[in-house]
């Protein structure tokens, strides 16, 4: 009984919070459906009568599919490509033992202390240097994948050694006494104890992928290899006067990973609260 | 005879098993290591040491590097008012992130804690901006900063306040104060979901004993859960400084470091120079700049932070 208004003042304070966070959202998503005149009269009003023009039009635009499409590619391509490679460094770093082990696993640690809006340039340099052995890296979607690759490496690897870790022992060895190889053990036990731990991860690097801009800036130059945020800076750029116009574009950019954050939401808290908590 | 025979022979091969057994297991290893092994040598490790080799040249990009200036590039940098404007910059945004951002993503979640009606609810909500791309966040942001109070949803509410308007991202005092609401309004749920989850892992037990003693609620905070969530709050300091550090895609959005670099920050820097203005040389100094600090960083941060042995089990 006490407590009650004690909560409601908890209540108070978090509802206001809320608001604070839906007010950008809200008054894009009411911008993408307003007339580029009602934009400016009426800026963050309701908009009375919706106006579904702008969303139309730039549905109708090839490009928009394209862009939606390259992100796609890279965002798949990274995301299993990721997964791949990170649960297999995982697996060896956190269940079997050789030499060399610490120096390999604290090499990947470097990573963490040169994130990518730091490595931007110096990688640049590398991929203009593979580009001149005759492998096309620069305006290639291969060289944005390879590269989002790379530094999901470190973040990630110690994310699932986590996990892996976290499977108990005892199954391992019972494994190899019923005569399991090292592969027979990685890919019929732990990968099916650690599939959710997968999706976790997958789906974090799903959401970083997909957001990112500062690779396919630099790297990608066509027009037609655009990924969508690359796509809507450069909408900007080209519209930056007519709010409602880019309002709406912005909105349909940022649609799909609002959608995909409530179905995963679960996973993407899993994956990152066990990285930092566990780091 | 016969019998010993067989037992060697017997012998001889569970060796030989056990010897491709072990060959096949170093296998396994070298196989899982070597995909991101060549990954993370060809496009993180080689590329600091490319870039030290060009950061000792006054490169434009074409040909290849001739013009060696030695540590000419690194002096030109720490000399570049610009520059000393940039760190500031970082540094005002660390110092503001640990004295607000992070204080209040504790404070907010303390106040969901562990039990109150509608947590998730809380949750999902604060964690949405998290998930938004940076360019969206920092077109989104635009629309409210827009300086005409007509338009702009602040300058709005400053006027029907009977104030005067702010040119929120076009007044050099103000814009990185601007931009560090956005990067709050982004980031905080993501420092706030890491306690939530440190608040969970801290024992009920230990804070209802302490009120059956007579803790009171802040001494509860302050004596309890404060140390309790030791290392969760280590963890979200590290990210949130090294986050800092190397802030640039909603800065680049809303204000490409302008008015006259009033927000400039490292990384906004490292592109103008590597990527605009195409000076490549003076840009990979900028970036080994960078890496320095944040490995400095990381190396005394996780020196000066070892947790005493009484606060590890948790």
């Amino acid at each position: 009984m006490r407590k009650t208004p004690q909560r409601l003042v908890v209540y108070i304070f978090l509802i206001l919070a809320s608001i604070m966070i839906f007010i950008p959202i809200v008054i894009l998503l009411f911008g993408s459906v307003k007339t580029t005149g009602q934009m400016y009269s009426h800026p963050y009003s309701i908009p009375n009568p919706p106006y579904w023009g702008n969303l139309v039009q730039i549905l109708r635009t090839p490009s928009f599919w394209n862009m939606l499409k390259n992100s796609l590619i890279v965002m798949m391509a990274t995301t299993i490509g990721t997964v791949c490679v990170c649960s297999l460094v995982a697996f060896v770093f956190a269940r079997l033992q050789f030499r060399g082990k610490n120096f390999f696993s604290n090499l990947f640690t470097v990573g963490l202390m040169f994130p990518i809006n730091v490595a931007i340039l110096p990688v640049y340099f590398v991929l203009r240097q593979i580009e001149q052995i005759g492998i096309p890296m620069i305006d290639t979607l291969w060289g944005v994948i390879l590269v989002q690759i790379a530094f999901q490496l470190s973040g990630n690897i110690m994310i699932l050694k986590g996990f892996f870790t976290a499977v108990p022992s005892e199954l391992q060895d019972a494994a190899y006494m019923d005569g399991c190889s090292n592969f027979d053990f990685f890919w019929r036990i732990m990968l099916p104890l650690v599939k959710p731990s997968l999706t976790a991860v997958g789906s974090l690097v799903m959401i970083a992928s997909w957001n990112d801009l500062l690779v396919p800036l630099v790297i990608l130059n066509s027009n037609h290899l655009w990924t969508l945020p690359l796509g809507t800076m450069q909408f900007q750029g080209q519209y930056g006067q007519d709010l409602a116009l880019i309002s709406a574009f912005v909105a349909l950019s940022a649609i799909p990973t609002i959608v995909f954050y409530f179905f995963a939401e679960k996973q993407i808290i899993s994956g990152l609260t066990a990285g930092a908590v566990k780091g | 005879m016969q019998l010993s025979q067989f037992v060697h022979d017997k012998h001889h091969v569970q060796k030989e098993g056990k010897k491709d057994r072990r060959f096949q297991n170093r296998l396994v290893i070298i196989l899982f290591l070597l995909p991101a092994l060549v990954l993370f040598l060809l496009f993180v490790i080689y590329p600091i040491f490319r870039s030290v080799y060009y950061s000792m040249y006054d490169w434009k990009g074409f040909g290849p590097a001739v013009d060696y200036v030695g540590l000419g590039n690194y002096k030109k940098i720490f000399g570049d008012e610009v520059f000393i404007k940039s760190i500031k910059n970082v540094l005002l945004i660390i110092i503001l992130s640990l004295g607000l951002q992070l204080p209040m993503a504790l404070i907010l979640a303390v106040l969901v804690g562990r039990d109150l009606p509608g947590r998730s609810f809380f949750r999902t909500v604060f964690f949405l901006p998290y998930v938004l791309s940076e360019v969206n966040t920092g077109i989104m942001w635009m629309l409210l900063y827009n300086a005409d109070p007509e338009r702009g949803f602040f300058n709005a509410i400053l006027v029907s306040l009977g104030l005067q308007p702010v040119a929120w991202l076009a007044d050099m005092n103000v814009v990185i104060y601007a931009v560090f609401i956005t990067l709050t309004w982004k980031y905080f749920g993501f420092h706030m979901l890491l306690y939530l989850t440190g608040l969970q892992n801290i024992p009920r037990e230990i804070e209802e004993a302490a009120r059956i003693d007579g803790a009171n609620a802040f001494q509860n905070f302050f004596h309890i859960t404060l140390p309790l969530l030791g290392s969760t709050i280590k963890t979200s300091v590290y990210m949130s400084v090294l986050g800092s550090i190397q802030q640039f895609v909603l800065i680049w959005i809303m204000t490409r470091g302008g008015p006259v670099n009033a927000s400039e920050t490292m990384a906004t820097y490292m592109y103008r120079f590597g990527f605009v203005r195409f000076q490549l040389g003076y840009g990979a100094a900028v970036a080994i700049i960078m890496f320095l600090i944040c490995m400095i960083f990381s190396l005394f941060y996780q020196a000066l932070t070892r947790k005493p042995d009484y606060l590890s089990g948790l």
